[in-house]
């Protein structure tokens, strides 16, 4: 895998710059609560180091295949690498930082 | 479609119109087992074991429909790359990256890696839909493979989840009309190991592939086809350099033809034996032996002979080479070099423990397809009992006798009897197939050596009953004349009597 990016799109980011991307297909009741869960935990932990995009694969659906989206909602985590994923509607916070190297794994949670 | 009569009389017949569409797979043999192919807009599963040749079926339906039958295909992939399926597969000439070019065929690899996924709350696989569903858009697909699902269940975790999904993935498939094969892993005590069988409820393909005695037989069985007339019978089915082949053999029943014509067998006096006219055509002749005793020669001159007459030959050898064959005829006097040559005469020789049995026969029933012979020898037949147990070897021959019967064509098995004695008894596992069974006798008799021909039996036909004598001369098998010096006389060292008579000649 490449660790750096050649490409002028994506400059060495800023420190521990967190570029996320949340998969959805339509406004559902999951992706909504997904969004609204990403965005607490991003603001709580994350403040000011975030940027979410996030990506209705209704409309785009030739996008899915090259994140390897397969369940939904999912999101990805592009920077800092390696990718991560989470899927599901991010409604266990403490899973969702453990997913995005927030919070250490704990004994037993696996 | 014919039906067999019992069934038929309890069997409410379905108008025609009603018959379930059904949608060709191209492969040689499911086509006619499936009578027509696999049900068309139904998901089909596809079930076995590790290299028993699902993905390589899969494949070969989308290919064929891509190529033949005019319908673009998805392959959903969760094991192997695109590169990977595709270099598999290039082997048999299917040119993947050419249809993907062409708009033909749509190809996406899923990839789920359990450790590189976080699972929190619900979710539901939709991606999967959308990735599919956009595949399926982007050609136009009728056809879609997803080669093995199964594997989802190792990269995600919550199967409950993943069960109700797939669930919904299989009505979808159908409600969008595709024609699907789903592949599944062969599961303890089950078709798959996630009882993908209870989700696939149209139809059911079974592939095995068994070892027994260290050689490998593929077979094919359709476990179950709602709405369909099928063979439920295992199939012997063939990987080979033009792809999949499945036999139906045993589908015949017994219906063959009893022609009445007559087919010389070289030697013109054992035709007199037989009704003074021969085999008759379409039937199966043993001949049987011990080592030594000229079996491999009568066949030699039975060739010959069908090929004087412009019949072709397919003759399969299990113990010699050909040119150890055609060297060894040369010698009594019987050339087939020219009938190899003008393309009359074609040998396939194969050592019998290369395959199974169910290999060989497909393998036999292919070039019976491929040259379609008047006339087929198998020397020596008893060269396969070494391949497989006794049962197995009689339901194998019973099947291509069978088979060569239907087709008409006249087929001549040499038997290797182990010792001098019990002839008669050795065999009888296979004589009740045959119709002529001609048995050669070597008998040393005050010191000679002295070769000695009958014809047990001969199904149809009165024939002679008497113990001939006979020898191999260098312009070939010589046999006495009626009446003549039998080996039933005991006496006189009869065979250098007539060498020397040859040798005035």
């Amino acid at each position: 895998m490449q660790l750096s990016d050649s490409g002028t799109a994506t400059p060495p980011p800023a420190e521990k710059a967190y570029r996320l991307r949340l998969y959805v297909a339509g406004q559902t009741p999951k992706s909504l609560s997904a969004f609204r869960n990403l965005k607490e935990i991003c603001e709580e932990h994350l403040q000011g180091r975030y940027e979410i995009e996030v990506i209705d694969l209704l409309e785009n659906p030739q996008l899915a295949q090259g994140d390897q989206i397969l369940a939904l909602p999912t999101l990805v985590r592009r920077l800092p690498e390696p990718i991560k994923k989470i899927i599901g509607d991010l409604s266990n916070t403490e899973r969702v930082l453990v997913g995005l190297d927030l919070q250490e794994r704990r004994q037993g949670t696996r | 479609m014919d039906i067999p009569k019992p069934a038929a009389a309890l069997k409410v017949e379905l108008p025609r119109g009603r018959e379930l569409a059904k949608s060709l797979t191209g492969i040689r043999g499911l086509d006619e087992i499936t009578r027509g192919g696999l049900p068309a807009g139904r998901p089909t599963l596809v079930c076995g074991g590790p290299g028993s040749g699902k993905t390589l079926l899969a494949v070969t339906f989308l290919v064929n429909g891509a190529v033949e039958y005019g319908e673009p295909g998805v392959l959903m992939t969760f094991e192997e790359n695109v590169e990977e399926i595709a270099s598999d597969v290039t082997s048999l000439g299917y040119d993947m990256p050419a249809l993907i070019a062409a708009g033909k065929l749509a190809v996406d690899y899923v990839r789920v890696e359990r450790s590189e996924i976080e699972e929190t709350g619900e979710y539901d696989l939709e991606g999967l839909f959308v990735r599919l569903n956009y595949a399926i858009d982007s050609v136009g697909a009728k056809r879609v493979v997803l080669d093995t699902i199964e594997s989802l269940f190792s990269g995600l975790k919550d199967d409950a989840i993943l069960r109700a999904e797939l669930r919904r993935l299989f009505r979808w498939l159908k409600d969008k009309g595709v024609t699907t094969i789903i592949t599944g892993e062969r599961g303890d005590g089950l078709l798959t190991k996630q009882g993908l069988e209870e989700y696939v409820s149209d139809a059911v393909i079974l592939l095995d592939h068994r070892v027994h005695d260290q050689v490998s037989t593929r077979r094919l069985r359709v476990v179950k086809y709602r709405g369909s007339y099928h063979g439920t019978n295992e199939y012997p089915f063939l990987i080979d350099a033009s792809g999949i082949s499945v036999l139906p053999v045993s589908s015949m029943a017994l219906e063959h033809q009893a022609p009445l014509d007559r087919i010389q067998t070289g030697v013109p006096r054992l035709d007199g034996m037989l009704g003074d006219k021969g085999y008759y055509r379409g039937s199966t002749v043993l001949v049987s032996g011990s080592a030594g005793t000229g079996k491999t020669s009568l066949a030699a001159h039975f060739l010959d002979a069908a090929c004087r007459r412009g019949e072709r030959c397919l003759c399969f050898l299990f113990e010699e080479s050909p040119h150890q064959l055609l060297r060894n005829m040369r010698s009594i006097g019987v050339d087939l070099q020219p009938w190899v040559e003008a393309g009359l005469l074609v040998f396939h020789a194969d050592r019998p423990s290369r395959y199974g049995l169910e290999t060989h026969l497909a393998t036999m029933h292919l070039l019976v397809a491929e040259s379609k012979p008047s006339v087929v020898v198998i020397d020596p037949v008893t060269n396969l009992m070494t391949v497989g147990t006794f049962a197995d070897v009689q339901a194998m021959l019973t099947r291509m006798i069978d088979h060569l019967k239907t087709e008409n064509i006249t087929a001549v098995l040499t038997s290797l009897t182990p010792g001098l004695t019990d002839v008669e008894r050795t065999e009888t596992s296979i004589s009740s197939l045959m119709d002529t069974w001609i048995v050669l006798t070597n008998d040393n008799v005050a010191g000679h050596h002295r070769r000695g021909l009958y014809v047990l039996k001969s199904r149809g036909m009165a024939h002679s009953n008497e113990l001939r004598e006979f020898v191999l001369t260098d312009h070939g098998f010589d046999l006495d004349a009626a009446g003549g010096r039998g080996a039933s006389d005991n006496h006189g060292p009869s065979v250098f009597e007539r060498r020397e008579r040859h040798a005035v000649v």
